[in-house]
């Protein structure tokens, strides 16, 4: 079992001929996803890398496909737009891996996809993989193992130094979902920890967190009362200065709320076992696993 | 991105956003001009700088404050006579101070009531939010700490944007007269216009003044943009002051490198926000102390790990030089190549540790190993932050 993506998810890509839609597009399919489908307006009839049939909107390739999956590659000017569109065909998941896009924009996303039953992850995140059998996104395969523990992250690189420690013990994961950098976002960290406490299969949960917002404290005063399974966070930022966005549009310490200290706190009242160092991330979770 | 006073004023006005008359003047000449035309006698001449504490700075050459009251025109064009082509040094500039290039002046109004007023966005709605307060002038947080009752906020709904309806409940909860609440609620629906039209993640109107006259005016404005969407504003961009910035910064952004200066002595490159902040955190734990942050980002080339390296080597601060790639789409055999070449171009005289982990890691390894070039590997980020931080007290 996993969350949200496995071996039966039939993924279409949105932006499938642009450069790294197309270079990710190749790595997810020699993982093992199943891509039936590529989207690019005024493309339709092509046929990518001789392999998968391209359309000009998303509404036909679910209708020619039964696509259930999209992963979007749009540039930020044009991404809210297809994650609109993706909705609006019905495709059931959507994972936006776009960086940059205006938070005015993912506002209006945030508020028109409350109506509808569609699933967005991100934008600007690595994606979601269920090792061994489907990965939508940009992070390297082979790092992840088939196993039991459920990662969430809003960061990439420092998901995949969380996700290597554990491969590198041994330890494979259920499904790894990057939620994404920015202010507005899809599914939470909340989202995320509450499918891993229903999955049966999620022994473990490790919860990557950084500065900025509240989705950490939120994800812990859940986890405190609705799940007993054994969970390690990390929040990066400790050191970064007030009123600076960190890389991340999300990452910042705004009017003395969201630091990493509150974070840590929040995370440890909720008895979740906190990594000091982020060397240390699977070496918490294993301690508290025995 | 930050912006003047003035510019911020500018905006305002363009919004239909009431606030105090006044202009920006380049010289003691348009200063008087610009004082004259006002035609009033309550007039105030402020130094133009990004940084707060103008009015308790200094300027170098001894004239004090950069907020002064005056009466007349004459006295306008001697005040910024004194400030333009000068240094003004405040508690937020350091020693350094910032170089004056232009004055505000403005009619000086007389406040009957002060108020504190922002919008901007709240990350678990996902949606604007207005807060306000009849207790302006005053740092907010402290206010939010002390008396949170005296705190309104009003949720808007992104997609029909801020009712009329709500301008009068807010006017009426901060105690405005009922002859008055028409004056604050067209100045609330002008910054809201304001907020969306220019892609703000805050507004933040710090004062907002009730006027002895009975007006409802915007007394200081500061603005937040989203960066994200300044592709859209090109007259947004066209305000941005580099004179204002750090010169690394400046140097990052050309490279579109995210680099953010700091006060240490250990440099780090690192790809990704999340494991460029958690590397920083990790030197901090081994009693280091991170001279920047430094996201190179999930593609960077050859040519942006050069740029990279010639920033972190500008700043005389820096004591030695950590590396850290986890190479997913990035190759760590491209990183090390990179580095090679940074190092020979810059010809580096600091200690240098660099930690790969990932895609091609062993080829990375191995061209870095072959260089004959003075660089501690380290395969894992502790051994990697200790050895950082051992070298940088040494050195």
């Amino acid at each position: 079992m996993s969350v949200l993506v496995d071996k039966n998810t039939r993924l279409v890509v949105q932006g499938i001929t642009g450069k790294s839609g197309a270079f990710h597009t190749r790595n997810c399919m020699e993982y093992g996803t199943n891509v039936v489908a590529g989207v690019t307006p005024a493309r339709g009839g092509e046929t990518f890398d001789d392999k998968v049939p391209v359309f000009d909107t998303v509404h036909e390739a679910r209708r020619e496909t039964g696509c259930n999956a999209t992963m979007i590659f749009v540039p930020p000017e044009f991404a809210a737009d297809a994650i609109l569109e993706a909705a609006d065909a019905g495709v059931e998941l959507i994972v936006c891996i776009t960086e940059g896009i205006p938070v005015m924009d993912m506002m209006r996303v945030k508020k028109l996809l409350q109506s509808s039953p569609s699933r967005l992850i991100g934008p600007n995140c690595p994606g979601i993989i269920t090792p061994g059998q489907c990965k939508i996104g940009i992070m390297p395969g082979y790092i992840h193992q088939p196993g039991h523990i459920g990662v969430v992250s809003r960061s990439g690189t420092l998901t995949y130094e969380a996700v290597w420690q554990l491969t590198s013990r041994g330890v494979g994961q259920s499904t790894c979902i990057g939620i994404g950098g920015d202010p507005i976002i899809g599914t939470t960290t909340l989202d995320a920890v509450q499918l891993f406490a229903g999955d049966p299969d999620t022994h473990g949960i490790i919860l990557i967190g950084e500065i900025g917002g509240s989705a950490e404290e939120e994800a812990a005063a859940w986890l405190k009362v609705h799940c007993d399974k054994p969970v390690a966070g990390f929040i990066a930022g400790a050191t970064a200065p007030p009123g600076r966005r960190m890389g991340h549009a999300g990452a910042i310490i705004s009017g003395g709320k969201g630091t990493a200290a509150a974070k840590k706190e929040a995370l440890r009242d909720a008895g979740i076992a906190v990594a000091e160092t982020p060397s240390t991330i699977a070496d918490t979770l294993l301690a508290v696993m025995k | 991105m930050n912006i003047h006073e003035y510019q911020a004023k500018e905006l305002l006005t363009k919004f239909g956003a009431d606030n105090p008359r006044g202009s920006v003047a380049r010289t003691a000449a348009e200063a008087e001009k610009v004082a004259r035309d006002l035609g009033t006698d309550s007039i105030v001449v402020k130094a133009q700088i990004h940084a707060g504490g103008r009015g308790k700075g200094t300027f170098t050459n001894g004239f004090q404050g950069g907020v002064h009251l005056c009466k007349t025109a004459a006295e306008a064009r001697d005040i910024a006579g004194r400030m333009i082509g000068q240094t003004l040094v405040t508690h937020q500039t350091g020693p350094g101070g910032r170089l004056v290039n232009q004055v505000l002046v403005a009619e000086s109004v007389e406040i009957e009531k002060e108020f504190y007023f922002a919008i901007l966005l709240d990350r678990a709605t996902g949606a604007p939010v207005i807060v306000a307060s009849r207790e302006g002038g005053m740092d907010i947080e402290e206010v939010a700490a002390r008396s949170p009752e005296k705190i309104l906020r009003e949720a808007v709904d992104p997609a029909f944007g801020l009712q009329p309806y709500q301008t009068r409940k807010l006017a009426q909860e901060l105690g405005f007269a009922p002859g008055q609440t028409r004056a604050a609620g067209r100045l609330f629906a002008a910054l809201y216009r304001c907020f969306i039209s220019s892609d703000c993640s805050m507004v933040e109107i710090n004062p907002l003044v009730l006027t002895k006259g009975g007006g409802v005016l915007a007394l200081d404005a500061k603005f937040s943009f989203d960066d994200n969407a300044l592709f859209r504003h090109p007259d947004i961009v066209a305000l941005r002051d580099i004179g204002e910035e750090d010169p690394r910064e400046v140097a990052a952004s050309e490279h579109h490198l995210s680099y953010i200066g700091l006060d240490g002595n250990i440099g780090c490159m690192v790809n990704g926000a999340g494991l460029a902040m958690a590397t920083m955190d990790i030197i901090k734990h081994h009693g280091g102390d991170p001279a920047n942050f430094l996201d190179v980002g999930g593609g960077a080339s050859e040519e942006q790990v050069t740029e990279a390296f010639k920033i972190l080597l500008s700043d005389a601060k820096v004591k030695a030089i950590l590396v850290n790639i986890f190479g997913g789409i990035m190759r760590c055999d491209v990183i090390a190549q990179g580095v090679l070449n940074a190092v020979k171009a810059v010809k580096l005289e600091i200690p240098l540790v660099v930690r790969l982990e990932g895609t091609n890691v062993e080829q990375g390894r191995k061209l870095l190993a072959e260089s004959g070039l003075p660089i501690v590997t380290a395969t894992d980020l502790d051994t990697a932050a200790s050895e950082i931080v051992k070298l940088a007290a040494k050195n």
